[in-house]
């Protein structure tokens, strides 16, 4: 069957804008997709070459090794106030940050919700997998209730650690906000719908119709210690019902474009 | 009569993490347990037939790992002066 | 162009405007807060970026992004604020590109008040932030110094690809003097080779203060000490005033050096022979002609607004070799010139000695002149 392998036939391969660099994720981790994702997206609207990406601090602290564009590392939770400045100053590029639930709804909060309710022209590709990864598995602002993690031992007790942080319902509240969504990684339809999501903040950016976020339910098989494929399971099983997925603002603009 | 297709898995990339295994409608794909990757793991291969190019494999692998063919069955051509 | 009546930080900021700044993020803090009001104003007007940020935190990444761009870029802020940049200013150090920051000191620490000091002379050029970097510190002492020094510092940045920091006080900032700002220059954005601007045409650009490797993390760190070396050899700045027959040298930077020349003035009309050392450049500091007026006059004279800092690079340079006499005014207080003046007839009168610390002696005389 190998007399298949010919350029004629070949239906997908390895998108342009990742590097030629075998990542340091976990086997498994949805950040793989994630990025991939993007970089498809990048390759298909041929934007490469005019987009900085800003790396966060987490995991995914090394994103700028695995793109091929532009790309600064923020300081932990920075990211968005950095984009700002890259894009206030070079307006006609795409600008986007990649970032964890520490990063972004921990020590970054501020910077976020300033960030959308300026209503920056950014993009911001959110991860959310309920856990700090890089540091080694602690509480996250987006840790379920009981959730065990190890700084939250006997599971995230809500008298003493509060609940879960929503972000895409909050930044949804503002009006800069242009483009606010919550997809999952879990699965091949919600995988599309997640790369189709990527591609309308993109397009949301494009057309100056404000800030654009795309939360990504995501696995973290080591700190939660089960497989990648028993994670799937878990994230469907337990983060879908606190994250609920969905469109939390679409301008009207938007709704209105046919992409 | 299903397509034809045929998946090729990088030894760069592959993490033997096995989401597409899990994935592949077909249930053609297995780690192959005979070899490692220079990184040490087992990678996915396509281990029987009846892989239908359909993709689903690379969508869900988080490395990129994945290039995927699939037999272009071309529609049979009517000559311009009827037959 | 004319000399115009204008205010220390609307001139501070007004310069930056003519020599090119293309984005100005901040947040208001008092006492600068007249240079975000006029950049709010005068940016927008010539189609240039300003951001009022919604903290000096996010207003240093916001500096951090456009400076990764290429692009002039400048923040000011005053004591509490500057803390709070300090995580940024050591990424931006780490990153090594160009900037510029203004601190308009106040009173501390903590909240402090809102008048004027020099109490940060340590967090500027000790290192603030963290990890082994430096900045370029510049003390202006008048309006119209503040404006040259401005414009330096952004060619500084730039040469340099690090930040530069003017560290003046709330008195300049808030005081009105007649200045010449520079002519209006055209924005040119310089094509630099590390920019991350979009990859149009050419390899990607990684800009980050990260290596995880610790050899390549060395490197760095010496690659930061030669730029520093070069810094050191080319950019002291100073300025001098009746030294030649000076038996006695009083020395101070910005608002305590401006006093002091007033009270060297009113000395040298009651015929002391002495004289002022004012340093400009903060970092690199002027050692090599601290040292040389060390063998020359038989004694110094250090006034400061904090509880002797710069006074510590001072007695570097002396080595012990003469008398470091210390006078302050502390937590917002701007000495008068009779204050200066009375030191320095105590000076030129008195037997000193080097037997006690020269902060704990002026603690001893202080202390004792209020009970008094």
């Amino acid at each position: 069957m190998t007399n298949l392998a010919t350029p004629e036939n070949m239906v997908y391969s390895r998108p342009e804008s990742l590097t030629a660099v075998h990542n340091h994720y976990c086997p498994g981790c949805t950040h793989g997709i994630a990025h991939r994702l993007i970089a498809e997206v990048l390759d298909e609207m041929n934007i490469r070459d005019h987009t900085i990406g800003v790396a966060p601090v987490g995991c995914s602290v090394f994103a700028y090794n695995y793109f091929n564009c532009d790309f600064v590392e923020a300081a932990h939770g920075r990211a968005p106030a950095m984009a700002t400045g890259i894009k206030r100053v070079l307006p006609d590029r795409v600008v986007f940050t990649y970032q964890g639930d520490g990063d972004l709804a921990s020590i970054g909060m501020a910077e976020i919700m300033h960030a959308a309710a300026r209503g920056e022209n950014i993009t911001v590709v959110f991860i959310n997998n309920a856990i700090y990864g890089m540091t080694g598995g602690q509480m996250a602002p987006t840790t379920l209730p009981g959730q065990k993690t190890t700084s939250s031992p006997k599971g995230r007790d809500v008298e003493v650690a509060g609940y879960p942080i929503r972000m895409a319902e909050i930044l949804a509240n503002m009006d800069g906000a242009g483009y606010i969504v919550r997809r999952s990684l879990h699965d091949p339809k919600n995988i599309r719908m997640a790369k189709k999501a990527i591609h309308t903040a993109f397009e949301t950016q494009i057309r100056g119709l404000g800030f654009s976020m795309v939360e990504l339910l995501s696995t973290c098989p080591t700190n939660w210690g089960i497989t990648p494929l028993e994670s799937l399971t878990w994230l469907e099983d337990h983060m879908i019902p606190v994250y609920p997925l969905g469109d939390y603002k679409v301008s009207e603009h938007l709704a209105a474009v046919k992409l | 009569m299903p397509a034809k297709g045929w998946i090729e898995v990088s030894d760069m990339y592959c993490k033997g993490c096995e989401l597409c295994i899990n994935a592949c409608p077909q249930k053609v794909l297995q780690l192959d347990m005979d070899r490692l990757t220079p990184k040490g793991f087992h990678p996915a291969h396509l281990y029987k037939d009846g892989c239908t190019g359909c993709a689903i494999c690379a969508l869900v692998c988080p490395d990129a790992a994945i290039t995927v063919y699939r037999e272009v069955t071309k529609k049979p051509v009517i000559a311009a002066g009827g037959a | 162009m004319a000399r115009e009546f204008l205010k220390g930080n609307v001139a501070m900021a007004e310069a930056a405007v003519r020599v090119g700044l293309e984005a100005y993020f901040g947040y208001p803090i008092t006492p600068q807060t007249e240079a975000l009001e006029h950049m709010s104003a005068r940016m927008p007007e010539l189609g240039r970026t300003f951001v009022q940020a919604e903290s000096e935190v996010a207003a240093i990444n916001m500096v951090y992004g456009a400076a990764c761009a290429g692009v002039r870029v400048m923040s000011s802020s005053s004591s509490p604020g500057i803390s709070l940049m300090m995580e940024g200013i050591s990424y931006i150090s780490g990153t090594e590109v160009p900037a510029v920051l203004v601190n308009v000191m106040r009173g501390g620490p903590g909240l402090g008040n809102i008048a004027p000091s020099q109490a940060d002379y340590n967090q500027a050029v000790h290192g603030g932030g963290h990890g082994d970097y430096n900045l370029i510190v510049l003390a202006p002492s008048t309006v119209q110094e503040t404006i040259d020094l401005m414009v330096l510092a952004f060619d500084l940045a730039e040469k340099y690809r690090m930040v530069t920091m003017i560290l003046t006080d709330g008195s300049i900032g808030q005081m009105m003097e007649p200045a010449e700002l520079p002519e209006m220059r055209p924005v040119i954005r310089k094509d630099w080779d590390w920019a991350t601007n979009g990859a149009i045409g050419r390899e990607h650009r990684i800009l980050s203060s990260i290596y995880i490797n610790p050899p390549l993390e060395e490197e760095t760190n010496l690659r930061l000490m030669r730029t520093w070396q070069k810094v050191q050899a080319n950019e002291v700045r100073f300025k001098e005033y009746y030294l030649d027959d000076a038996e006695f040298v009083v020395i101070g930077f910005g608002t305590a050096g401006r006093v002091a020349l007033s009270a060297v003035r009113a000395a040298r009309a009651q015929g002391i022979k002495v004289g002022l050392f004012r340093p400009v450049s903060l970092n690199p500091f002027p050692y090599a002609m601290i040292d040389e007026l060390a063998n020359k006059a038989s004694a110094f004279l250090v006034v400061e607004m904090n509880t002797g800092q710069m006074l510590e690079d001072i007695r570097l340079a002396v080595r012990g070799r003469i008398p470091v006499e210390f006078y302050a005014r502390l937590g917002g207080i701007v000495p008068f010139p009779d204050e200066v003046l009375s030191e320095i007839q105590r000076v030129a009168t008195t037997k000193l000695t080097t037997d006690l610390h020269p902060r704990d002696a002026w603690l001893a005389r202080f202390t004792a002149q209020s009970e008094r």
